[in-house]
């Protein structure tokens, strides 16, 4: 018999965007409020749970095909290289520069090489997390 | 500020990580990660020449100074090790090239082996306590991935225990971190020893410091190596040799720094505690080694016996004691590597372990022989090898510590050493030859060059000990004056309170 989860289904199409939204914002707000890209990853990757969850893997990967091994591969890269890009500039590894720029919709917005560093930590998180969950599926079937 | 002190851990890191991109491209992986561990290598002796001119080095991570962010420091100490495990590293890899397997080079070995080295070095290398579980734990779950990689049963169950243990150590050290922290209110080593040297080391911080000794007694393999023998006997041969060489060296080193710069205030406790359980291991070991039959068992007993030796240096305390283990050390990280790819050589080449099962091997493959024994005078520790200097140096820091029992012990081991290896030479070597020459596997001369290449640095060092000794005075000086070091750490503070 199949499970009848119309509101399931209705619900996580837009809790979805949600999850995505406040994880993309504890992301940002990460290296000057609490947040960051762990946690931020976190989040980010439990709304892809709740997709896996709510359809089938084969429909999800449909939707995104990425290998999330790769991702995790390309987090942690994203992490390391960016920590010693300020090598480069006779600065200390994991020197952290910072600056003003005038962005057309945001106006006037602080970034910082931190948010590089922790993009890679969030893609990290978000690889591994779903890596994990999805072997552990695999296991049961 | 030398951003090449980060080197030696960042380029394996990231080497490693870019080559698990490139998973079918065996050639690539090849290159790259012997390119990586080599000049990890070369900027390790680099780094080593600028000390002596320069003094201790540092790097505060982004720029925040010491006490308050983390910093790598290089010392002679570390960058010696430093320099020999990549050393030995890139020379198991070329061995690894040719008897790994492709099953092996699809599951990722060589990042692992680069993960390996990353953390080792980052363990070397770091001034901070809570950075120092970090690269512990980075080289344990490469280990723990090397280990079952392959999936042999024998493997899977030897895995358990390896991380069992490993992961409860891990737990130990954490909380002895936790303690430290809330006692001293710092993990900066450099501030951790001026604080203990301050206020004294009391009750309390000795007993911290032993629930340190219990960590790094674990992943050393003092006293307590009971999960030693099967885990390091279940890998291939290049796999093992890189545990043998660096795993338990790393918590030696750990165990070397923290009671010669943080915990040397209550040496009546500390030390002879050390030298008990180094003694206890040298007859552990010894016991071991005489009586496993199986070749592997006897040489993953032998890390047990090294690493009594090492440590009794420490238990000695003075400045020569400590020349002779540092010189040990080294000897002990290419001697081991040596042993191991021998021993696997010949298990892979005939396909058994036990000894009695085959014999005359000389007569089939007269250059592994001879490697064979060359380690095993090299380990005995009979001149010109490298082993002789660290265990003259080492017996006469003893003489000058008075621990007799001690000296006896140490130097009774190296008997045993020689007796164990001897069996393996003269049982398996030795004798009629049984293997026809028509049926011998064939032995590739890429496969002999790496164990060549260890037996010449071990002849090295040996004869050029004189080139090797004033970094080790060096190291061994910093070690016993650690005001040096607590110094070179901490000088702008100690500007800015003027």
């Amino acid at each position: 018999m199949k499970i009848n989860d119309v509101i399931l289904r209705t619900v996580t199409k837009i809790v979805v965007f949600i999850i995505l939204t406040f994880g993309v914002e504890l992301f940002i707000s990460g290296h000057n409020d609490p947040g960051g890209g762990f946690s931020g990853g976190l989040v980010l990757a439990s709304a892809l749970l709740l997709l896996y969850m709510t359809y089938d893997i084969e429909t999800v990967h449909k939707g995104i095909p990425f290998d999330f091994k790769k991702i995790a591969g390309l987090g942690v890269f994203l992490a390391v290289a960016s920590s010693a890009v300020p090598m480069l500039f006779s600065n200390q590894f994991l020197n952290q520069a910072k600056g003003e720029f005038a962005l057309p919709v945001f106006g006037a917005t602080e970034l910082s090489m931190v948010l590089l560093f922790e993009a890679g930590v969030a893609l990290t998180v978000v690889g591994v997390v779903v890596t994990i969950l999805l072997t552990i599926s695999e296991d049961v079937s | 500020m030398t951003n090449a002190l980060v080197l030696p851990v960042l380029i394996p890191l990231l080497t490693a990580i870019v080559l698990t991109f490139f998973r079918n491209s065996f050639i690539l992986q090849r290159t790259l990660s012997f390119i990586a561990t080599a000049s990890s290598a070369g900027i390790g002796v680099y780094l080593l020449l600028r000390i002596q001119s320069e003094g201790i080095l540092r790097l505060d991570f982004g720029g925040w100074e010491p006490p308050y962010g983390i910093l790598f420091v290089g010392d002679s100490f570390a960058l010696l090790l430093v320099t020999a495990a990549a050393t030995v590293t890139s020379i198991i890899l070329l061995y690894a090239f040719s008897t790994i397997g492709e099953a092996f080079e699809k599951m990722y070995v060589y990042p692992f082996m680069l993960f390996l080295l990353a953390g080792v070095n980052g363990s070397f290398l770091t001034g901070d306590v809570f950075n120092l579980f970090v690269c512990f734990e980075v080289m344990l779950l490469a280990s723990y991935a090397l280990l079952i990689l392959g999936g042999r049963k024998v493997q899977l169950v030897e895995a358990f225990t390896y991380i069992t243990i490993n992961v409860l150590a891990s737990w130990f050290f954490l909380l002895a971190i936790a303690y430290l922290y809330g006692a001293t209110g710092t993990l900066n080593m450099a501030q951790l020893a001026e604080r203990v040297a301050e206020n004294g080391q009391g009750p309390v911080l000795t007993i911290i410091s032993l629930i340190f000794l219990l960590v790094f007694s674990l992943k050393a393999g003092l006293l307590l190596y009971f999960w030693l023998p099967g885990s390091y006997s279940a890998p291939p041969a290049a796999i093992a040799a890189l545990f043998g060489a660096l795993l338990t060296k790393v918590g030696i080193y750990a165990l070397i720094r923290m009671f010669t710069l943080v915990f040397h205030h209550s040496p009546e406790i500390t030390q002879s505690i050390i030298g008990i359980m180094a003694a206890l291991t040298l007859i552990g070991g010894s016991i071991g080694a005489l009586s496993s039959s199986n070749v592997r068992q006897i040489i993953a007993y032998n890390v047990v016996i090294a690493v009594g030796f090492i440590l009794v240096g420490l238990a000695a305390g003075n400045e020569v004691a400590l020349q002779g283990s540092i010189y040990y050390v080294l000897h002990d990280m290419v001697a081991k590597a040596m042993l191991f790819l021998a021993g696997g050589l010949m298990i892979s080449l005939t396909g058994k372990a036990k000894i009695g099962e085959v014999s005359g091997l000389i007569r089939n493959y007269p250059t592994l022989g001879w490697l064979f024994f060359i380690v095993m005078l090299s380990l005995t520790g009979i001149p010109p090898f490298s082993g002789f200097i660290g265990k003259v140096l080492l017996g006469e820091g003893l003489i000058e510590a008075e621990t007799y029992v001690l000296l006896t012990l140490a130097f009774l081991s190296s008997l045993f050493v020689l007796y164990s290896l001897l069996r393996i030479f003269l049982n398996c070597f030795m004798g009629e030859a049984i293997i026809g020459s028509e049926e011998q596997v064939v032995l590739k001369k890429r496969t002999l060059i790496p164990i060549v290449m260890l037996g010449v640095l071990t002849l090295a060092i040996g004869v050029g000990a004189d080139v090797i000794a004033p970094f080790v005075n060096d190291a061994a000086s910093t070690l016993s004056n650690p005001q040096t070091y607590i110094e070179a750490v901490l000088d702008k503070e100690s500007l800015l309170k003027q």
